[in-house]
């Protein structure tokens, strides 16, 4: 099968007009997913996963937020040329969303099944009891126990994890072609994330959709994820398939991410080994902004940002070494 | 939700013993005769004397207001000294007409309020924002006897629209009168298919009940902007846009609906405020309603009208209120009345 590239982002740049400044959360991030793989996209908090989802589907809050710049292709189209409307139309029918924060993803004052259901009749032309029908059967993929009684339930009568189930039971509904899935376990249990992630990708696979799962832990990317897409502070520094990348990391900073893998559930040590934390979004860096945390940091890193190159077919990596 | 309401129910008894306690002793404090009142003018001695009996006034005070709670547990809120007429009567008579104009201007208020709220939310530090900001703001510091007025000016004196007062025009109201049968004119002319008797009614319902609802416009306005501010941030209106919901229907439905507690919390207290609202606005445009009633009896001290006005608005109030709670439990399933 050739690949075909479903969707790609092209040096997208999205920034925060705030009072400490402009916030550069993405700052000329590329990437592509191909048909029916699960493109993993890693970094760590704060360094603009969610960002570039939520631009993808222009989601960002405007003001502050702006798209500056960048195209978002997908089925020919660059969807940031699109009219409200036809963008609407590919919102949850073409490329659906899974979030971060379960607990505050869906509406509090409807019920599940409402909630599933509007989407349903909205993109697929379904009657009342159709999409209800539809809710319920997605709801039983999603191995809710008793689909029909959590139609009737509000969200705050559910758990976190069944309350993601539902959301997955949304999105996978949908039938869209690409399912961008933000953190999907970050704020669940320690017992449930594995069961989510387990279902998400299970579904995926059986509705043959492709995948961009964003996380921050490269123990999910390793069982998940077919490429990969490694992000720091707003840019896109190593990009690999899997194997390739954690056989032989080329960033630091990838490399660093994987001495520090957290045990899948477990509380993360995140970046021990490196000093220093990520450099505040608003300030202007003229060399690599891994520079200053870098263990291998050349003087040359601080003064030149290095530009991606392909070290092998594949492989790219920001970095002068 | 029923036992809910019946504790409500009880503690409104509460608050009206005690209501009734206050107000009945500060009627009898105040230095006029009931009596003499009840006579009219120069009564004879004797004869104040034997309607001191006859109205229990010769009693203890503690006895009279036994009676007169007991008279109220029947429903009877004693008879006017002026008319001698029941006072329930009267408030009855009178009430319609207030309500009328309450209710219309609620419903402006809500009508207009509610959509400038979201708009200025949705448009947030637009001109849009600031133009509906500056309206609510200038809609709640108007004094209401002054906006009546400039009204008034512009829209009788000067551009001759609207006229000046009352609540139906004389003539129209000689050659097509309007069959009471609820009380209220619109409604009345409206089944009645009374046209001529609509259109002068709801011609002199405008300027009193836009006048009535300014300061309500203003208030919810600002209140649903706030609130609307705050879901709109929230994630779940991020979901709805991701699935590709109309902007229409997530200001409308999915954020209003989160927001509405506020809103109508804040709509609950100004129509239970309208009661006293309205008395400065009837009295300006000669609105025969229960202001007019009111400020007549304060007028005469015609101390068993203020006493049972009183307490219709203290049960009006928490009436109200009570409807409000309701109406949230029934929007935000989160809330369990108990
Ligand atoms: N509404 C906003 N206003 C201002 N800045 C924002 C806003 N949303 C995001 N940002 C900024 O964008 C940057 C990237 O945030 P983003 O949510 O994409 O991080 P993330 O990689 O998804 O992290 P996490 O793992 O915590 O979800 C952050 O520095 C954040 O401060
Ligand atoms: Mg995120």
């Amino acid at each position: 099968m050739a690949a075909v590239t479903v969707l790609s982002i092209r040096d997208l740049k999205t920034y925060f007009y705030t009072q400490e400044g402009v916030s550069r959360a993405v700052d000329g991030v590329s990437y592509h997913v191909i048909r029916g793989e699960t493109l993993g996209v890693v970094g760590e908090s704060g360094c603009g996963k969610s960002v570039t989802a939520l631009s993808i589907l222009r989601l960002i809050p405007s003001p502050p937020g702006k798209i500056v710049s960048g195209e978002i292709i997908f089925e020919g189209h660059n969807l940031m040329d699109l009219p409200l409307d036809k963008m609407r139309e590919i919102r949850g029918n073409k490329i659906s969303m899974i979030f971060q924060e379960p607990l505050t993803s869906l509406n509090p004052v409807f019920t599940i099944g409402s909630q599933l259901s509007k989407v349903f009749i909205l993109h697929q032309n379904l009657t009342k009891k159709e999409a209800k029908k539809k809710a319920i059967e997605m709801l039983s993929a999603c191995e809710m126990p008793s689909p029909e009684r959590i139609m009737k339930e509000y969200p705050y009568q559910l758990s976190g994890g069944m309350r993601q189930r539902a959301m997955i039971a949304m999105a996978l509904g949908c039938n869209s072609k690409v399912l961008i899935a933000d953190e999907p376990t970050t704020a669940l249990d320690v017992t449930i994330q594995a069961q989510i992630l387990d279902l998400t990708l299970q579904l995926r696979k059986e509705f043959g959709m492709t995948m961009i799962l964003i996380t921050h832990n490269l123990g999910i990317v390793a069982k998940a994820a077919d490429r990969v897409v490694v992000m720091y502070a707003g840019e896109k520094v190593e990009e690999a398939d899997v194997f390739s990348l954690f056989e032989k990391p080329r960033h630091p900073y990838t490399i660093a991410l994987m001495k520090s893998i957290p045990i899948l559930g477990r509380s993360e040590k995140f970046l021990k080994e490196v000093k220093g934390v990520v450099p505040a979004p608003y300030l202007e860096i003229s060399g690599c902004k891994f520079a200053d945390r870098c263990p291998e940091a050349m003087r040359r890193c601080h003064r030149e940002k290095p530009q991606l190159r392909e070290v092998e077919k594949g492989h790219l990596v920001a970095c002068f070494r | 939700m029923l036992r809910y309401i019946i504790k409500r129910l009880i503690w409104l008894a509460f608050v009206l013993l005690g209501l009734c306690a206050i107000t009945f002793t500060l009627s009898r404090i105040i230095p006029s005769d009931p009596a003499a009142s009840y006579l009219g003018p120069r009564p004879r001695p004797e004869q104040v004397e034997k309607v001191r009996v006859q109205l229990g006034l010769d009693k203890p005070l503690y006895v009279q207001f036994a009676y007169y709670m007991r008279n109220l547990v029947h429903g009877d809120l004693g008879e006017s000294l002026r008319t001698h007429r029941p006072v329930l009567q009267g408030i009855w008579e009178h009430l319609p007409a207030s309500l009328d104009l309450m209710i219309t201007a609620i419903f402006i208020a809500l009508s207009v309020g509610i959509p400038l709220g979201v708009l200025s939310a949705k448009k947030e530090n637009t001109t849009l924002d600031h133009l509906t900001r500056l309206f609510s703001v200038a809609n709640v510091s108007v004094p209401s006897f002054w906006l009546a007025m400039i009204f008034q000016i512009v829209f009788f004196r000067w551009l001759g629209i609207f006229p000046i007062g009352g609540r139906i025009d004389t003539v129209v109201n000689l050659v097509s009168p309007i069959k009471q049968i609820t009380g209220f004119y619109a409604l009345d002319a409206l089944i009645t298919g009374n046209w001529a008797a609509l259109k002068s009614t709801l011609s002199h319902l405008i300027l009193p009940s836009i006048t009535l609802a300014a300061y309500s416009t203003g208030l919810i306005a600002r209140m649903t902007r706030s609130t609307m501010l705050e879901v709109l941030r929230e994630d779940y209106i991020t979901t709805a846009r991701a699935y590709g919901i109309s902007e229409r229907e997530i200001l409308f439905v999915q954020a209003l609906r989160n927001a509405l507690g506020p809103t109508l919390t804040t709509a609950g207290l100004c129509f239970a405020f309208m009661l006293t609202g309205t008395f400065f606005v009837e009295l300006i445009f000669f609105w025969p309603g229960l202001g007019t009633y009111t400020v007549n009896a304060i007028f005469l001290n015609d101390y068993p009208v203020i006493m049972g006005i009183t307490i219709i608005m203290a049960v009006f109030y928490v009436v109200v209120n009570l409807a409000v709670d309701i109406l949230l439990a029934v929007a935000n399933p989160r809330i369990r009345l108990g």
